[in-house]
């Protein structure tokens, strides 16, 4: 693409370019994601949203300590998520550490995405080499998406070329599983930056843009999401291309789903309402979207027990 | 997929609507010696609410009378650390009765119930909270030793934010010791009538607030009453040089909030995504029922087609619809004069050239209502430039340079607000101290706290509400 070309021949010239992008004003940002969060979702549409919510979950585990058998177990409720019901559909993805993705695909078949973070996930203090090394391992063993950390030590120097670059050898590591930029905006901190380091994974070549590891608090937050979401509004109008969205950490409620979803209709329309284009990383999101869920058909309330632990 | 928000009204049942009001005199709710009255209907819907009592001459005589007995015996010789009792008392009914009062100004008024509730109720309990902390302290507000009320005002407020205007008009009126006789608009008195109900609730001496419902007549009969020291008028510009040329040479204290036209000017270094919400804030907001209201949308011809593009796509996802909708954004028009008074202008923009594009909405079959518009291709001369709208219309002029900003925003007769979006703070400073106008928001629009005042330049009146600055209103300094 031209643009790219042309906003990326030099490190001066890419940060020209991020730096001449609108600012973006924290008072309003953190009041339009507030006013949209007062949006009432009720009855039939809390349903919608609800079914469309789990389809769009990346069933997430990340610990030291994951084994093949808590992994699998992961996979049979990403695959089924709640046993008492027909008409539940399965989330989106598994997110696993590379070394789990094996276990993951040869748990889901094809069914489902398996998503693995790579590139010295979470931190991404580690040589490029072993970067796309822990990639190539990743889609090898049968990862289709690749959830990838930017340097944000290179990010916050101002070395957006060496980021840049660094995105495009990872997605062409990626062969063609698809490529998830992690920002981690709990340390980029400013919303100049979010929105930065939004177009700088895109014109590198970013599948998703994605929040945050998980790792570091604060991680998603509406506000945040609502600057990712306008960067893939306005890079769409300007390319014609489609880039999705991924808030990840400390999304728990149903309710809190929902205020995503919303954020997303407002802000880039039913086109972006797809497990294609929006997803939640999440862990325990799931469970109580499917207690909502039996309740919103039942009229009543289970309970945590009416809901599986995987 | 599409998402379509289900149907999330507020509940009616925590309101209930008497069939006929009186007129609040002396602590006690009373009939109109003439017996007149007219109904309050909600616009959403045109079904009647309420009959209300007609205030007539021999009304507003005792309901003036009834505050200056209440002044001379009570309020007056009360210390101020008990007056503030009274308030804070007020503002925590206000608070405890919220929903009810947000579900009542919505039906009489047709703002959207999110409004009602997230913006003028709260802002309202805020008022009185705020005020109630002056009450004893008012000898270091800077008016001298030992200020003094001015006895028993008159107060006249409009249709537009019914239960907050009258906390702007009643809370620093009694902070300061006077006891009022307010009249309500006249398509809007259900919240003012609630108040005087939470007056009671609150034990507050009979006689220091006096309700007075009517319409234009009954307004009159309390800014020209002899026995009131000092009128307090929201409205019209109209209207407000009626009431100076009455007041003029009696004496009377005279505080005037009236009509504006504010520019909102977006320079091309501005946080663009803000400020398309800043701009369907500054105008969209209350239906641009608002007379501070973002009107003039002056944009720099560099982002021009990049900010416009922007606001009409923002302006197609609003929700125009049932007020008491929890997700309804554009309620009702306020009345069928105000609807035709909007659709006067528009015509005018039309005729004199203007383009006009409106959010392409489904509009409901009764009620009055009118779609988000935007007017491009204008300029200083046109009507829609000059004169206030009151709907929601904005009318959109261009300039190159922070000076041709400046010149085309002060270029009006009025100067109540004025709005400035850049990420260049030394520019907001430049700006602001060369607006003639009351209030300047930088990178925000619309923004209220009882602590900041609020008032006009020019033909917008004069006096500010709220803040040290709002007790000066009320007060005269003690040297006089």
């Amino acid at each position: 693409m031209a643009l790219v070309d042309e906003v990326t021949a030099s490190n001066s010239a890419l940060r020209r370019f991020l730096h001449g992008l609108p600012g973006v004003d924290q008072v309003g940002a953190d009041g339009r994601a507030a006013m949209l969060s007062t949006r009432s979702i009720k009855t039939s549409a809390k349903e919608q949203a609800i079914d469309l919510a789990i389809s769009m979950v990346d069933l997430t585990t990340l610990e030291g300590m994951d084994t093949p058998g808590k992994v699998r177990a992961m996979c049979a409720k990403a695959l089924r998520p709640d046993p008492s019901s027909a008409g539940v559909p399965h989330v989106a993805a598994v997110c696993v550490y590379g070394d789990m993705a094996g276990i993951a695909r040869e748990a889901v078949g094809d069914v489902l995405h398996v998503a693995a973070v790579a590139t010295a996930f979470p931190s991404g203090r580690a040589s490029l080499n072993v970067k796309l090394q822990d990639t190539r391992d990743a889609v090898l063993a049968g990862a289709d998406e690749i959830d990838m950390v930017i340097d944000r030590g290179a990010f916050l120097a101002g070395r957006y070329l060496e980021v840049f670059e660094e995105i495009v050898a990872v997605k062409q590591a990626c062969g063609s599983a698809h490529l998830k930029v992690i920002f981690e905006t709990g340390e980029l901190r400013t919303y100049d930056n979010v929105r930065r380091a939004s177009w700088l994974a895109m014109l590198a070549g970013a599948d998703f843009i994605k929040t945050s590891t998980g790792k570091v608090s604060p991680a998603a937050t509406l506000p945040v999401t609502l600057i990712l979401l306008e960067a893939v509004r306005d890079w769409h109008r300007q390319t014609g291309s489609l880039v999705g969205v991924k808030p990840a950490g400390g999304i728990r409620t149903a309710k809190d789903a929902i205020r995503y979803l919303v954020l997303v209709n407002e802000t880039c329309g039913p086109t972006w309402l797809t497990p294609d284009l929006f997803r939640f990383g999440a862990s325990s999101l799931l469970n109580d979207l499917l207690l909502q869920r039996q309740r919103m058909a039942t009229g009543h309330y289970s309970g945590p027990d009416y809901v599986t632990i995987d | 997929m599409t998402f379509e928000y289900a149907p999330a009204p507020e509940s009616r049942a925590v309101v209930d609507i008497a069939s006929h009001y009186g007129l609040f005199i002396d602590g006690q709710f009373t009939d109109p010696i003439d017996g007149g009255a007219f109904k309050t209907i909600n616009p959403a819907t045109e079904e009647v609410l309420a009959e209300i009592s007609d205030a007539g001459s021999a009304d507003v005589d005792r309901a003036v009378a009834a505050a200056r007995s209440a002044y001379k015996s009570t309020w007056s010789k009360m210390p101020g650390r008990e007056r503030a009792k009274y308030l804070y008392r007020l503002a925590r009914l206000i608070q405890e009765r919220s929903r009810e009062l947000a579900v009542l100004e919505t039906l009489d008024n047709g703002k959207p119930i999110r409004e009602s509730r997230d913006v003028d109720v709260p802002l309202a309990a805020a008022h009185f909270f705020y005020h109630a902390g002056w009450a004893d302290k008012l000898e270091y507000a800077g008016l001298g030793p030992r200020p003094r009320a001015y006895g028993v005002a008159g107060q006249i407020i409009p249709w537009n934010f019914p239960l907050l205007m009258l906390a702007w008009k009643v809370a620093p009126a009694l902070a300061t010791g006077n006891t009022v006789v307010l009249k309500p608009a006249e398509t809007t008195p259900l919240t003012a009538l609630a108040f005087a109900d939470i007056c009671q609730q609150a034990d507050l001496p009979p006689g220091v607030v006096n309700i007075v419902t009517g319409g234009p007549a009954t307004g009159r009969l309390v800014s020209e009453h002899p026995d009131v020291d000092k009128v307090a008028f929201t409205g019209s510009t109209e209207v407000g040089k009626q009431i100076q040329r009455a007041v003029a040479g009696t004496g009377k204290g005279l505080t005037l909030e009236l009509g504006g036209k504010a520019a909102n000017i977006v320079f091309d270094d501005a946080p663009l995504d803000e400020a398309v919400e800043g701009i369907v804030n500054g105008i969209f907001f209350n239906q641009g029922h608002v007379c501070c209201a973002g009107s003039r949308l002056l944009v720099q011809e560099s982002v021009a087609d990049e900010v416009l593009d922007a606001l009409k796509r923002r302006l197609t996802t609003l929700r125009l619809g049932d007020p008491m909708d929890k997700n309804t954004d554009i309620g009702a028009i306020n009345s069928r004069e105000q609807r035709e008074r909007i659709d006067e202008l528009v015509k005018s923009g039309d005729a004199e050239g203007a383009d006009r594009w409106s959010s392409p909405c489904a509009i409901p079959e009764k009620g009055w209502w009118y779609p988000p518009t935007v007017f491009t291709g204008v300029t200083q001369a046109h009507r829609i430039a000059r004169e206030e709208i009151f709907g929601p219309v904005l009318s959109v002029l261009t300039f190159r340079t922070p000076d041709e900003a400046l010149e085309k925003a002060n270029n009006s007769p009025y100067g109540l607000s004025a709005g400035i979006w850049t990420e260049k703070g030394s520019r907001i400073l430049w700006m602001a101290s060369r607006l003639r106008a009351g209030v300047v928001w930088a990178n925000t629009f619309n923004r209220f706290d009882p602590a900041s005042p609020f008032g006009g330049y020019k033909e917008s009146g004069f006096g500010r509400e709220g803040g040290r600055q709002g007790l000066a209103a009320y007060l005269k300094s003690g040297g006089h």
